[in-house]
């Protein structure tokens, strides 16, 4: 796994990049590589609210169509453009230019929820 | 032989592909790779190049004896008897109404004896229909399936990579494989051991079936690799075979093709012989017309990159007229393509028609299948 160890994960295989009160979201390698390539992407519009646990977006793939849950709630500030316009980022680079969402929340605290996991748990979850 | 006692098969190639990195899914009980890497590279490299496929979990059942061939013309929907030695041939297994219990390839290997391969999560269906419909005739059906392994290679580039295999040594008396019409087969020997090698197979493409004993499986794998390289063969899995098939418009079982199904429905009249002299099964059903309201297979073809899976509904209006059997975008054509079960009144290219993408409805149009063919030399 080539993610950095100040990520934060969750049992639907996103990572979340913590700044501030902005987390930038993704899904795992793990999960793209499950899904195969991925080959169409829809997430919410910048200025949604989301919602913890409700599904946000859309990831397909040639075989099947996996969901963007939301880790956290709050409000979306920045969606990935360029991943909806090359969805090979999700395989190419699923912690980098492959990212799906910016989300703010109110209060940081959030991130401190024992939903959110840190790397060895993760890994622990997906048998590596 | 009896099946191994295993819930999960493996297939002799399961260590060479765990090396090569693949991805594995279940699939009827097997341990089967899924991708190597990236499905859409595999597919590409089938249409454009070649690509080599593990589908050893197929079952192949012997049908051999004195009323082999008269047996075949009873139990399944074609006239097998019809076939030369040599010859292979499309064909199903109906149930007493006409619904289809699997489709198949019959290889006919001498006057009696013929290889019949059938679809691995209709192992047990299949197996145990051909040997209770074989009891009034002098006719021996053995399954084979545990101990044949099955390598496909497809794409335009696949003879050339099948020439190159030094290890694949041509047999006296067999037709070259460079002479194989479609449908045919002849053999070859790897190591000393009889290789089936059969032009057939699930991609649209050009390609060829080798059946060979599950020992030798390992290095025939290895020696076609290596002598494709040099064609672009590469390896390819489950979701590259599914699109390909999907994209040259031919049903799976379990899709397009159930028991419930009748072969009309899905294109598939002309493979059941009613012509054919004596009884079959499924014949006094098969000679039914059509009820008038029962929905057929269309292909389906949209725009953007959203596609309709297998189980979304369709509709016009309010009005729910058909469901997708399967769907996907097409890698070739860039676009989604699906093939769908439709009421009558919706079968005519050009319909259009809407797929309930989970909960958002996608304009579709109704076009011909297949949706991808290749150009023949």
């Amino acid at each position: 796994m080539s993610a950095g160890k100040d990520l934060k994960y969750t049992a639907e295989h996103e990572w979340l990049s913590i700044e501030g009160n902005v987390a930038t979201i993704g899904i795992t390698d793990y999960a793209a590589e499950k899904l195969g390539d991925v080959v169409f992407v829809d997430l919410p519009k910048v200025g949604a609210k989301v919602e913890s646990g409700r599904v946000v977006g859309e990831i397909e793939s040639t075989k099947s169509v996996g969901e963007l849950f939301a880790p956290v709630s709050g409000t979306v500030v920045e969606a990935n453009a360029e991943v909806i316009q090359a969805p090979e980022l999700v395989n190419d680079d699923p912690f980098g230019t492959g990212w799906m969402i910016k989300v703010e929340v109110e209060n940081a605290s959030v991130f401190a929820s024992e939903d959110l996991m840190d790397e060895s748990a993760y890994k622990a979850l997906v048998g590596e | 032989m009896s099946a191994p006692e295993t819930t999960q098969y493996r297939t002799p190639l399961h260590e060479i592909h765990e090396r090569a990195g693949a991805q594995f899914t279940d699939f009827a009980g097997w341990q089967m790779p899924v991708s190597y890497g990236s499905d859409l590279q595999e597919h590409d490299a089938v249409r454009t190049a070649a690509g080599i496929f593990d589908i050893s979990h197929m079952a192949e059942i012997e049908v051999a004896g004195l009323h082999a061939a008269e047996f075949l013309d009873y139990a399944l929907a074609g006239k097998l008897s019809a076939i030369a030695i040599g010859q292979a041939k499309y064909s199903l297994l109906l149930n007493e109404s006409a619904g289809i219990l699997d489709d198949l390839i019959v290889y006919r290997q001498d006057d009696e004896k013929f290889l019949v391969v059938a679809n691995a999560g209709n192992h047990d269906v299949a197996l145990a229909e051909l040997q209770n419909r074989a009891k009034d005739f002098d006719v021996q059906v053995t399954d084979l399936s545990f101990e044949t392994a099955l390598i496909a290679v497809q794409g335009p580039n696949a003879l050339e990579v099948l020439q190159a295999t030094a290890e694949l040594q041509a047999m006296d008396a067999a037709t070259p494989i460079a002479d194989l019409k479609y449908y045919r087969f002849s053999y070859a020997t790897l190591h000393g051991a009889k290789v089936l090698v059969a032009r057939t197979g699930y991609t649209g493409e050009d390609g060829f079936e080798l059946y060979l004993p599950v020992a030798l499986a390992p290095a025939l794998w290895e020696a076609l690799i290596n002598a494709g390289g040099a064609f672009g063969l590469i390896p390819a899995g489950l979701a590259a075979r599914d699109t390909l098939r999907l994209e040259a418009g031919m049903p799976l079982y379990g899709h397009e093709l159930k028991a419930d199904v009748l072969p009309e429905q899905v294109g598939l009249g002309k493979v059941v012989s009613l012509a054919k002299e004596g009884d079959f099964v499924g014949r006094s059903a098969a000679e039914n017309e059509l009820n008038p309201q029962a929905r057929k297979l269309v292909g389906l073809s949209s725009e953007g990159r959203r596609a309709g899976r297998a189980g979304y509904q369709l509709f016009v209006g309010t009005k729910e007229i058909g469901e997708i059997t399967s769907g996907a975008l097409s890698p070739t054509l860039g676009h989604p393509i699906a093939m769908a079960m439709v009421d009558p009144a919706f079968q005519t290219e050009g319909t259009e028609i809407e797929i309930d993408v989970r909960g958002t409805r996608i304009p579709a149009k109704v076009v011909p299948l297949p949706f991808y063919k290749r150009e023949k030399n």
